[in-house]
């Protein structure tokens, strides 16, 4: 099961560059259903109170310590699920726009699909580090080939700087390697033992390899600088496969592979990464509240809610992990119909820059309240998504830590700021030249984003399946980290 | 042993095929004699055999080596098929192109100091001839002579080498020096010593490691770009093969050559890699990434001889694959008499979309980007090098790789960022399926990649 969702993108990725068929987008928007079918049927198939299912573990380069180990608990279960929901998405916001070579595009799109599942459900370290990489080449392509101005230097920026990160990662994993006792092995089991066993020092040097490559992921600050340029520039699909999905990985590292592999590293650690994601959402705050630009003002807010995500994973506490399992969903739904609204209204005025906008409230009204959900959701107003999980998390730092929860309760202040005057900006006040021939949703525009409406306001007025699928992972999770924090001190 | 003797055969059928007014099958001749000579190879395997008393080894390591340089050989032809077709003087070049080949697997299989300097002279003399044989080209001339010169200067401080170690140990066979060592730990004179570092000298020339790699870049730019590929693919394995051979019984001696090897390493990494980033000339800046792919080989002789062997056998055949790609997509589109500059590429996935792709995939597994086998060769050779703890050393070798990572992807960018500066750019259907081809074995070096990590050893 766990290997039809892997290798069933990447066979219909295969096909379309190899025949290269006309209906391009129709063959993988179906693959992308078809997947996300799998998908629902396999959580139907899950049962709650056990931890990895779907299993499968073959060997495949056994002199590097290499096993094909994948299987799927509460945590992956979540993520491959919001990966397989926003892939069709992303297919069908091209919409009409005629892309040069459209079967590369989606099939690297569905390339893509298949490294974020299998990052996802990886159980073997070096599975996953290849899994990881993997998706780094496909978005690359997308960004650079379909990108906008200036896109070779900021995509390579992009690149080498992940890369970079990456490698420390892949360091660190090999130190771990190298420690698993008798013959080596990258086993996800193994890999824990193996740092749990390792001297609270060696474990902090593990902890900031990882972390700093999960922290360019995210992107935490002061490791975001290549964030806002990249997510300008890159097609709009690109934009939402980055932050969407791809951002979720770094947060998914630091849950299966930072937290139980080096427990002590993070308890000494882990209070330096709820203080400089603090800081990171406060700066992403600031700087979204002045930005022009409507793309590059959601780059800038997406570190700010990034920022949230990890210091709430960072306190370690069950309530801060489940927010941040339900902020994930949330947030790649939310960001997903914000650069959709985005790429409506730069399809139809050729603009991004919020100045020259105004009175699109006027001539579409549903447009503008579709608009106006999604945005609450991005300001976590009770009902909708976000809510649920910046409550969550805003109240474990407040646990943790009052000054720190006070500061990272800004957020919503700070949110709410930026967005509003987003809609102020663009929605209300008097039409001009540019937005006077605004034309409403068309239809299929409306099946996009009315199902993103729709689960905004499912999650955030009945949450509970997705917090309990994620329950019995993270309480173990967790359990595991107590147990050897504890024993370390 | 067999393997051989069916490449000298095929040497000297070259030759003939001249007089036999046989001159328009000879590639396809050629490449069915390899093929016979990869099936003698695959059905020696797992044999060891000693032949003309001791003086060649032929055991799984060289086996191995041999059948990767064979393969690459096949390849090669199969790239080079128009060097061959649009040129004069086809039989004579065949047939030097084959007496490298053999001189290769001299080299790959040697056991007696003679053979080793015997499989040098062999590849290099017909080299020397291969690379000035664009003769209406100054370069190519250019690079013919400094070749030669390099050649003989290197071959000079190898017989040196040789010379002095005979006359320590008494002995040209390898066993018997290896024994010679064993027996005497603390009796070897000085100039023992000497003879070792002659020879290291030597050797390094071959493989182009800093600082005796001066010769490489000019000589890989003015020979033709076949030869050039030639060069850095089957001349490069072989001679990497001979370094190992000689390493090896060396490196029982003392760890003062594992320091030589160090610094050796460091300086091969950081300075053609930071070189490279310079270049304009493609097939320059591909010249100094062979040259700095070396010092990541060089990494993976500090482990002990057998994983060492498996490790750098593996990393070649990444290797072999992603060049010839490379190679055979700048064969493509290179004009001719003119240098090949990175705005050549430009808007090549626009004009030719299979050939962006395979220097893509050439590009990325040279960069070491996975799930292609550049990745996994690097892999092996630096979770190595941490296990003998060289951690310090694999650092450099990461920031190199970065570096590398950046003059690759100027290619890159070029192919898919830039508007093409030509019209479109077809392909001959022999080249598309060479080029196809090549993509499908670095696919499969990855997915089999235990199927030829345990080969050499």
């Amino acid at each position: 099961m766990t290997v039809f969702l892997i290798f069933f993108p990447l066979l219909v990725s295969l096909f379309i560059f190899l025949v290269k068929p006309a209906q391009a987008k129709t063959i993988a928007f179906a693959a992308s259903v078809v997947e996300l079918l799998a998908c629902l049927y396999l959580t139907t198939q899950f049962n709650k109170n056990e931890l990895f299912q779907f299993r499968l573990d073959v060997p495949w380069i056994q002199s590097l310590g290499l096993n094909f180990a994948v299987g799927i608990d509460g945590i992956s279960l979540v993520l491959v699920l919001l990966t397989t929901l926003l892939v069709p998405g992303i297919i069908l916001s091209t919409r009409n726009k005629q892309l040069s070579r459209p079967h590369t595009f989606y099939g690297l799109v569905l390339m893509m699909e298949m490294a974020l599942v299998g990052v996802f459900v990886a159980l073997d370290g070096l599975l996953f580090y290849l899994f990881w990489e993997i998706a780094l080449i496909p978005i690359y392509f997308i960004c650079l080939i379909w990108g906008g101005e200036d896109r070779g230097r900021i995509t390579l920026k992009f690149f080498i700087y992940t890369l970079a990160g990456s490698l420390f990662m892949l360091v660190g994993l090999v130190y771990l390697y190298l420690a698993t006792p008798g013959e080596h092995t990258f086993a996800l089991a193994a890999l824990y033992e193996a740092g749990q066993a390792l001297s609270p020092g060696e474990q902090g040097f593990v902890f900031w390899l990882m972390f700093v490559a999960f922290a360019i992921k995210m992107p935490v600050f002061p490791f975001h600088t290549w964030q806002p340029d990249t997510y300008t520039v890159a097609p709009t699909q690109g934009t939402m496969l980055l932050s969407g999905i791809m951002l979720k990985m770094g947060i998914y590292g630091v849950i299966r592979w930072l937290i139980p592999m080096v427990p002590a590293g993070v308890a000494e650690w882990g209070p330096t990464a709820v203080i400089i994601s603090v800081i990171g959402i406060v700066y992403g705050s600031c700087i979204a509240i002045v930005q022009k630009d409507f793309k590059r003002l959601i780059a800038y807010s997406s570190i700010a809610h990034v920022g949230l995500i990890a210091a709430g994973t960072f306190t370690l506490s069950v309530i801060g992990i489940q927010g941040a399992m339900i902020q994930m969903v949330s947030h790649g739904i939310v960001v997903f119909g914000m650069f959709y609204i985005v790429d409506v209204i730069a399809e139809r005025t050729q603009t991004h820059t919020l100045d020259s906008l105004g009175g699109i409230r006027n001539v579409a009204p549903v447009f503008a309240t579709v608009f106006v959900i999604v945005m609450l959701g991005s300001v976590a107003l009770p009902l909708t998504s976000g809510f649920v999980g910046e409550f969550l998390l805003i109240n474990s730092i407040f646990q943790y830590q009052y000054l720190l929860g006070g500061i990272a309760g800004l957020t919503i202040i700070l949110g709410a700021i930026y967005m509003l005057r987003t809609f102020q900006k663009s929605m209300s006040g008097e039409v001009n030249n540019l937005t006077a021939s605004f034309a409403d949703l068309t239809t299929e525009e409306k099946w996009v984003l009315y199902p993103v409406v729709a689960l905004i306001l499912l999650i955030g007025i009945y949450p509970a399946p997705i917090l309990e699928l994620s329950e019995p992972a993270v309480t173990n999770l967790l359990k595991v980290y107590s147990n050897l924090s504890a024993s370390v001190k | 042993m067999n393997a051989l003797l069916v490449i000298c055969g095929l040497g000297i059928a070259a030759l003939v095929a001249e007089i036999a007014n046989l001159k328009k099958w000879l590639t396809a001749f050629v490449i069915v004699g390899l093929v016979a000579a990869m099936a003698t190879i695959f059905i020696d395997f797992g044999t060891s055999t000693m032949h003309f008393s001791e003086m060649l080894h032929f055991d799984d390591f060289s086996l191995a080596f041999s059948g990767l340089i064979v393969v690459t050989t096949i390849f090669w032809f199969w790239l080079a098929v128009d060097y061959f077709r649009l040129q004069p003087h086809i039989t004579d070049r065949t047939a030097l192109v084959l007496f490298t080949v053999a001189g290769a697997l001299i080299m790959a299989s040697f056991n007696n100091m003679a053979m080793l300097f015997l499989g040098i002279e062999i590849l290099s003399i017909s080299l020397y001839v291969l690379a000035g044989s664009r003769k209406e080209s100054l370069f190519s001339t250019e690079a013919a002579f400094k070749y030669f010169l390099m050649g003989s200067f290197a071959t000079g401080f190898l017989l040196m080498g040789i010379a002095l170690i005979y006359g320590a140990t008494g002995a040209f066979h390898l066993t018997k020096i290896a024994e010679f060592i064993d027996a005497n730990p603390a009796g070897l004179p000085t100039f023992f010593y000497a003879g070792v570092l002659l020879m290291f000298i030597g050797l390094a020339f071959k493989i182009s490691a800093v600082p005796f790699h001066f010769w490489a870049p000019d000589v890989y730019e003015g020979a033709p770009t076949t030869i050039t590929a030639f060069m850095s693919t089957v001349v490069k394995i072989a001679a990497i093969a001979a370094f190992y051979r000689v390493f090896f019984v060396f490196s029982s001696v003392d760890h003062t050559l594992t320091k030589v090897i160090a610094v050796t390493t460091v300086l091969t990494l950081v300075i053609p890699n930071i070189t490279a980033v310079y270049q304009q000339n493609v097939k320059r800046m591909l010249a100094y990434s062979s040259v700095g792919h070396v010092g990541y080989i060089l990494l993976g002789f500090l482990a002990n001889a057998t994983e060492s062997a498996n490790a750098i056998y593996y990393y070649l055949c990444a290797y072999a694959c992603a060049s010839l790609t490379a190679f055979a997509v700048l064969h493509a589109i290179e004009s001719y008499n003119r240098s090949t500059t990175v705005d050549y590429f430009n808007g090549l996935f626009k004009r030719n979309p299979i050939l962006a792709v395979a220097m893509t995939f050439a590009l990325l597994s040279l960069a070491g980007i996975p799930p292609l086998p550049g990745f996994f060769g690097k892999y092996m050779i630096f979770a190595m090098a941490i296990e003998q703890g060289y951690t310090g050393l694999v650092i450099v070798a990461i920031i190199t790789s970065l570096i590398g990572v950046y003059y690759y992807f100027r290619i890159i960018i070029a192919m898919y960022f830039q508007e093409p500066s030509a019209e479109a750019l077809s392909l001959g259907t022999s080249a598309r399926v060479l080029v196809i081809l090549l993509i499908a074995i670095s696919l499969i070096l990855t997915v089999c990649a235990d199927r030829f990590v345990g080969l050499p050893g």
